[in-house]
């Protein structure tokens, strides 16, 4: 037999650590690899077309029934809206809002437009403990006002802050935000009325995976024209909703330090040790308790069966 | 004699050789096949019809600019020529021959699947006449507002909240839209 000693020693343990951290790291992979549904719609927005009239804007409000703006949805004036030094965002009175930004490399300004991304694995359905949001195969997150206790996790979880709280209801909690106009067009093959809506068709609809390839065919055959990325195709496990941009997408207000993988991804080791912690723990804990503490007990019964026999003893020899 | 004869002969060949196999561009449409005037109302709902005054855009534009490979004469764009180097004028050159007017719809959505399709991002009508229009008009500063186009219709100004249907204002809970 081999002969073990220190250095061997060493050798295989850290073989077996660099072992069980590979093997772990492969597991946590695979169980975050979810490949989306892979005829899930999407629609690839084009920075580079937008002219900022608003008609996606109106459709939406009109989709939705959402309520009368505050001023028209062809008054420009908005765009120099600030709020505590933000631009305007989405709400529970518009689900999709346009922003003007002015980068200083072009002599232009560029119009984004924000709405749900629709994540391929959405951090708010993750956080909701009622199930109240699902991703449809058809690309859409969902939300059911029927089950949702109004906690606002998934506003806090959301890496865009996309859901809006109806406060004006709180008695009855109501999630407001893009449905990707799920139960009147896309659930029939429609795209949602601000794509139908877009004169210029910045706003292009279609599977997913077929946008995608649109988004990269323009970025190869018109050279210098855009930035080579796609916001959203790797962002945060990939969203259905993706953007071209001609400048940098941190000068046209996209967070670009989101993680490249689903926000699950950060928080499922946590998620994993929580029903051991609940259900494992006091079990166990309490059976070590119940163990170092045996001794004492089994100490404290000798100790009264001997004061019981001194007593007897003295009591006999008392009455002796 | 003989020889005459010989020279006669080619150039006979040469002629109708070069008639036959002309290049597309030869028989081009030019500015005066086209129409004077082009209404534009197979969508208009928000919208008034635009009557689009063809015979002035031919000052600012050549035909290829605005209608690619399809009049036969060549075209600028790198993209295109890499097959449309030799393209001969199209049956159609209207822009609703190419472009459908309804560009996401079920079945044309399922013909992207086929891997050989080239043209996988062509516009939608309304999409190609903004895109064209608008593109050039930013360029040499001319009209860019929606309505120096085309005058806004009862169903716009409901779907815009604006003119007769404009919000009372103050009273709504949309604060900041």
């Amino acid at each position: 037999m081999k002969k073990l000693n220190r250095r061997s020693f060493i050798k295989g343990g850290l073989a077996t650590t660099a072992a069980v951290t590979v093997l772990k790291e492969k597991k946590s992979a695979a169980s975050g690899d979810f490949d989306n549904y892979p005829e899930g719609m999407g629609v690839i927005v084009d920075l580079t077309r937008c002219v900022g009239c608003r008609s996606c804007e109106a459709a939406c409000n009109k989709e939705q029934n959402l309520p009368e703006p505050e001023v028209p949805f062809d008054d420009f004036s908005v765009f120099d809206y600030m709020h505590h030094g933000e631009k305007r965002r989405t709400d529970e009175t518009a689900y999709t809002i346009v922003n003007r930004y002015n980068p200083p490399e072009i002599d232009h300004p560029l119009f984004r437009k924000v709405q749900c991304n629709h994540c391929n694995e959405p951090a708010c359905l993750t956080s909701c403990f009622v199930n109240a949001y699902t991703k449809t195969p058809e690309g859409a997150v969902i939300y059911n006002a029927k089950v949702c206790v109004g906690c606002r996790t998934c506003m806090v979880a959301c890496p865009f802050y996309i859901p809006a709280f109806k406060y004006s209801s709180a008695f009855k909690p109501q999630i407001m935000k893009c449905i990707f106009c799920y139960d009147t067009r896309l659930k029939n093959g429609e795209p949602p009325a601000c794509v139908e809506a877009c004169p210029q068709e910045a706003l292009t609809f279609g599977r997913r995976k077929d946008v995608l390839k649109i988004g990269k065919q323009r970025i190869r055959e018109t050279p210098g024209k855009y930035v080579d990325h796609i916001y959203g195709e790797h962002e945060v496990g990939g969203t259905a909703w993706m953007y071209l941009s001609s400048v940098p997408f941190d000068k046209v207000g996209f967070d670009t330090h989101v993680p490249k993988e689903p926000i699950i991804n950060s928080v499922k080791e946590f998620l994993a040790m929580v029903p051991m912690v609940l259900t494992i723990w006091p079990g166990l804990f309490v059976g070590f308790h119940l163990l170092a503490t045996r001794k004492d007990k089994v100490r404290e019964m000798e100790k009264e069966a001997e004061l019981k026999k001194t007593k007897e003893n003295d009591e006999k020899e008392e009455q002796a | 004699m003989q020889t005459r004869k010989k020279i006669m002969r080619t150039a006979l060949a040469l002629t109708t050789g070069a008639i036959l196999f002309a290049p597309g561009h030869l028989f081009a449409m030019d500015a005066s096949d086209a129409p004077e005037t082009v209404t534009i109302d197979s969508l208009a709902k928000y919208y008034t019809p635009v009557e689009f005054d063809h015979l002035m855009h031919v000052g600012y534009a050549s035909c290829e600019e605005c209608h690619h490979h399809t009049t036969g004469v060549q075209v600028a764009d790198p993209n295109c020529l890499r097959c449309h180097a030799n393209t001969p004028e199209a049956d159609e050159v209207s822009c609703v021959g190419c472009h459908a007017a309804d560009r996401f719809n079920d079945t044309y959505l399922s013909t992207l699947d086929d891997p050989r399709i080239y043209h996988i991002d062509k516009p939608g009508l309304k999409g190609a006449y903004h895109l064209n229009c608008i593109g050039c008009h930013v360029i040499i500063e001319g009209p860019t507002g929606c309505q120096d186009c085309h005058a806004m219709t009862e169903a716009g100004e409901k779907l815009f909240n604006t003119g007769k249907h404009a919000p009372a204002g103050g009273t709504s809970s949309g604060a900041k839209h």
